[in-house]
């Protein structure tokens, strides 16, 4: 059995999925090479986190997403119970207020028979409020979709991070890929900011960036990715409107809809918008006063009653890649050979990723004559961190009998204790990545309430900081330090310069 | 304008603040006498000319600490000094560090710009030893 | 699971729930004080500069320097304190007698308490809560972090700093980064007025040479991977920015000091009513909130701007729980609603007897000179008010106040 290098070039959704399904076979050895500090800081982080029925796809014009997305759907159900991933499965309405708006509605009734939904149907307004509450009564219906999720989907990319690396794979971050080595029409290795990495098969799972990668690799020249703004209003999980259904506007030729979700952490959540930035604005994460009004205006249109604004705890945007003519580009080439795209996987990406990792590995053995051989100790499960605030009292008090440390609460809003901080800076280290109090936040909720870490984050620091054993300023929050250095530093050049 | 003003420098603008009204005061020297003007009460007077010849200040701050369970204790002056002191103090504050434990009170330099910097928190040793 | 039995259990040893506790145990009540943190003191913890104890100690003292003496005073009065203790949540078995199940490092900590005085402070506006955009970077702080990093555990945030608030906070941290040798670049104040003190405008500001601009907003944050610079923009009367007028400040940190919102999710999630003026639950004036034997004090009741009323509503709240202790709950009043009237932003207590002297705490909407606070046929002159500076009066309501007053405002009128 010849055993292929392969390197996955970005630790999104797509890169970590298809890491993990490659890890399932002796066949490959496989490196995630991630320019940022950690998994998943790209797209995967910032979306509405929808695992979508996908009866929006359009089977005849994009039958690869339509496809994908339906296995995807059914994927998650299982992953999330192998990951232990935060996950609800509520169903969706995509709610109507005119009958233009209910005959778009209507068309995607006959995409879910096409596309093999279940349960797809119209509810009309007499039995709306049965099925959501806190639903506008002046809309007219609503398209069903029982089969529609939502997970946390950082955490998703964590979960499948952590359990690929335990299946073998390897993780190297800060890592930006520079050029693609071919040598005879078949790829040999990336050059990156760290040095180079031979490799026999490399995929191009680079997000935002994946039309450059594959045109290092001198393919699909003509492929770019434009970035799409996406932007969302976070409220305090103390509101009274949490819709208990996914709820979203029916998207016309001329809008994309908007959603209206209670998150897997408990919050209202309104987005996104949809703003094509030019080509190089791939790191334009800003939130505007535009995309603020937008979405308390559709929210309205959704919700029977838009908390007000300053019950928002958070705003941010997150960025889509926008691949020519919405196409995905999913190809395995033989030249050069060991080139894979998977490139430009915008919307349903985050609900179809599972099956376009099973689907990359099929073309695979296809293009490339392989003969999967089974890990025998393959590690199909990963428990989560242990979330303090889902238990009971009796079970957080035998919790902390074994370990004190779950006694202690460092972020005050969410109920997170210290047992929970340290664990998670573990298991960032366990997987090759330095400790950043973002790192933390992501994997256990710490500051995403109502104070916004300003109580709990330099607590989290001086965690880090002990554990690492560095001084406190240079503990990183996202991508620079916390200070400067010492209270002195400024006063004591100052003395320097004098002398 | 009066050139002996500028070249002087004997004139200031200074908000009084002894209560809330806050009363635009102009402080001003002519041969050898202080005038206020704009105050309201005598106290806003005193004030102006306590301003305008010797303007003092308590300074805060903190100062490194070797082996405390904090790496900083907070110190001010024992007295307030004059303003433009406060420059001096506060790199003498950035060139020590003194060892815990640090008591409340406690005198961490003396005679500075004629005050003493004395620690206004208490700040314990660590043990190092496990 | 412990169980415990109290009296009096206080959530939160800042300086209300320290003088709440010390009172309601030289009461003779047995009182139990849980705090959150691994240090009592709170706030003031982090507090190196004076203007703490004028009123209460008559004395000028350091935060650090207030709340050690408060604690001292706490311990010699036998309080009993728990530290790394969060109030997990509140059972009632019935109005008198509830469960406040507490997290501990030894276990679960069942106490059932007759009272429960909820000190448990503010949280700081943040960053969402304003009308700024732009990335979320590093290099953004709000004033409490940046005083807990720069003064508990020494580490320096940034060199160029813009400020967001010109309230005591956002000036004291001026004054402290100024200090530590960083180039303030700017105080931004939204509201045509400073929000702090004067003795803080000049000796924050004006000593430093801290440009402060009034009436302007920081309309968005710009950087990569840190804050490079802020957009800042001359706002209209109703608090817009003007497009017109915006100009960028390189910076490579921002303080956010854009005020407190009182801390009251627990009560909240017991279903205490909540004044929307003072986001803090609506007391009477044993500072009991609509839930009987829930008080309130301190900044979790009302956003102070000094600890010494912190302090005082702490003693006040205890003094209702022995009454209320006494005689199995607050005896019933015929109880007079107080109201905010003519530029009053709010009025605490809510409900008056009409039996006692009240203290009442009140702050204006705008700055104002020669008015009288007036309630009633009552009248108390004042020269200036200012936003700033938090009313705080005793008054006689069993003299001023009659039978047939249900509701009753307090306003701020000018002199005939």
């Amino acid at each position: 059995m010849k055993k292929y290098r392969v390197v996955i070039v970005g630790a999104g959704i797509i890169g970590v999925s298809i890491a993990r399904v490659l890890s399932m076979y002796e066949n490959f050895d496989v490196s995630i090479a991630e320019m940022e500090p950690d998994v998943g800081w790209g797209i995967s982080k910032a979306n509405t986190s929808i695992i979508h029925p996908c009866h929006e796809e359009d089977p005849e014009r994009y039958p690869l997403r339509a496809r994908l997305c339906r296995e995807g759907n059914s994927i998650w159900m299982e992953w999330v119970k192998e990951l232990d991933i935060l996950a609800r499965w509520p169903g969706e309405l995509m709610v109507f207020h005119s009958s233009e708006e209910e005959r778009e509605a209507r068309k995607y009734i006959s995409f879910a028979i096409k596309n093999n939904v279940p349960g797809v149907q119209v509810i009309y307004r007499d039995e709306l409020q049965s099925y959501e509450p806190t639903i506008n009564p002046d809309a007219e219906g609503a398209l069903y979709a029982p089969t529609a999720g939502m997970i946390s989907p950082f955490e998703a990319v964590i979960a499948i991070a952590e359990n690929a690396i335990e299946n073998g794979v390897k993780l190297i971050v800060d890592t930006r890929v520079s050029n693609v080595k071919i040598t005879n029409h078949s790829v040999v290795g990336v050059d990156t900011n760290r040095g180079s990495i031979d490799a026999d098969i490399i995929i191009n799972a680079a997000g935002l960036y994946a039309d450059h990668v594959s045109h290092m690799a001198g393919v699909a020249r003509s492929f770019y990715i434009k970035p799409r703004r996406g932007e969302y209003i976070v409220f305090d999980e103390g509101v009274d409107i949490k819709p208990k259904k996914i709820l979203h506007t029916t998207p016309t030729p001329t809008t994309k809809g908007v959603y209206a979700i209670t998150t897997v952490h408990g919050n209202l959540m309104i987005g996104p918008t949809a703003e094509d930035l030019p080509v190089d604005a791939r790191e334009s994460r800003t939130t505007t006063e535009n995309g603020l009004s937008y979405l308390l205006k559709e929210g309205g249109r959704i919700l029977n009653r838009v908390p007000p604004p300053s019950k928002i705890i958070r705003r941010f945007a997150g960025l889509r890649p926008e691949p020519p003519q919405g196409e995905w580009l999913i190809e395995v080439y033989t030249d050069p050979f060991g080139f894979v795209n998977v490139a430009g996987i915008r919307s349903p990406g985050l609900t179809a990723a599972p099956a376009i990792a099973n689907y990359v590995l099929k073309l695979m053995i296809k293009k490339y004559d392989i003969t999967l051989v089974k890990k025998a100790s393959w590690v199909r499960h990963r428990k989560s961190i242990n979330r303090i605030r889902e238990l009971s009292l009796e079970r957080l008090d035998e919790l902390i009998r074994k370990n004190p440390s779950y006694g202690k609460i460092i972020c005050h809003c969410r109920t997170v204790s210290e047992a929970e901080i340290l664990e998670a800076i573990d298991r960032i280290i366990k997987i090759g990545v330095k400790p950043t109090v973002d790192g933390v936040k992501f994997r256990t909720t710490a500051g995403f309430g109502k104070c916004q870490g300003s109580f709990c984050r330099w607590r989290i620091a001086l965690l880090i900081s002990r554990k690492l054993d560095i001084p406190l300023h240079s503990v990183v929050i996202k991508r620079s330090p916390y200070g400067l250095g010492d209270v002195k530093l400024l006063l004591r050049s100052r003395m320097v310069n004098k002398t | 304008m009066n050139s002996s003003e500028i070249i002087s420098g004997a004139k200031e603008e200074l908000i009084c603040i002894i209560c809330p009204i806050g009363c635009s005061l102009e402080v001003y020297r002519d041969s050898d006498d202080i005038h206020v003007k704009g105050a309201l009460c005598p106290k806003g007077i005193e004030y102006a000319k306590q301003e305008f010849l010797d303007p003092r200040r308590v300074v805060m701050t903190v100062v490194r600490v070797k082996n405390g369970d904090l790496p900083v204790v907070s110190v001010k002056t024992s007295v307030p000094v004059l303003k433009k002191c406060i420059n001096d103090i506060m790199m003498i504050t950035a060139s020590i560090e003194v060892v815990a434990p640090v008591e409340i009170g406690q005198v961490i330099a003396r005679d500075i710009c004629g005050a003493n910097i004395v620690a206004t928190r208490e700040v314990k040793k660590i043990n190092n030893c496990d | 699971m412990i169980e415990r039995k109290v009296s009096v259990m206080v959530v939160g040893a800042g300086p209300a729930g320290i003088a709440a506790a010390t009172k309601a145990a030289q009461l003779g009540l047995e009182t139990v004080l849980v705090e959150n943190r691994d240090i009592l003191g709170g706030i003031p913890l982090q507090c190196v500069h004076p203007g703490f104890g004028l009123h209460y100690f008559k004395e000028d003292m350091t935060g650090c320097e207030f709340i050690h003496r408060l604690i001292d005073r706490m311990h010699r009065a036998g309080v009993e304190t728990i530290v790394n203790a969060y109030v997990h949540s509140i059972e009632f078995y019935s109005q008198l007698e509830k469960n406040v199940n507490v997290v501990t490092q030894s276990g679960i900590l069942r106490i059932n308490t007759k009272t429960v005085i909820y000190t448990a402070g503010a949280r700081e506006r943040h960053l969402f809560e304003l009308n700024v955009h732009g990335d979320r970077i590093d290099g953004i702080y709000t004033a409490g972090e940046a005083q807990t990093i720069m003064d508990l555990y020494g580490v320096l945030p940034g060199k160029d700093v813009v400020i967001i608030g010109s309230g005591d906070v956002g000036l004291i941290m001026a004054r402290r980064f100024a200090l530590e040798g960083a180039n303030v670049k700017a105080v931004i104040e939204i509201m045509p007025y400073p929000g702090g003190l004067l003795r803080n405008i000049v000796q924050c500001l004006k000593d430093f040479n801290i440009p402060l601009y009034l009436g302007h907003a920081v309309t968005e944050i710009i950087g990569s991977k840190r804050v490079e610079a802020v957009k800042v923009a001359k706002v209209d009367e109703d608090q817009r920015p003007i497009r017109s007028t915006e100009f960028e400040i390189t910076c490579d940190t921002v303080v956010i000091a854009a005020g407190l919102v009182p801390n009251i999710d627990l009560l909240e999630k017991i279903g205490v009513a909540v004044d929307p003026r003072t986001k803090g639950p609506i007391v009477n004036e044993y500072l009991e909130t609509s839930i009987p034997g829930i008080f309130a004090a301190g900044n979790a009741l009302v956003v102070n701007d000094l600890v010494d009323y912190a302090a005082e509503q702490g003693e006040i709240a205890a003094d209702g729980a022995k009454i209320y202790i006494e005689n199995c709950g607050i005896p019933t009043r015929n109880w007079t609603r107080i109201k905010p009237g003519r530029n009053l932003r709010f009025v605490v207590p809510h409900y008056v007897s009409r039996e006692r002297d009240v203290v009442l705490y009140a702050r204006v909407q705008k700055p104002e000179r020669n008015v009288y606070l007036s309630i009633a046929n009552f009248k108390a002159k004042m020269l200036s008010l200012r936003p700033a500076e938090m009313i705080r009066i005793k008054i006689p309501f069993n003299r001023i106040l009659e039978d047939n007053h249900r509701v009753i405002s307090v306003e701020v009128v000018p002199y005939e």
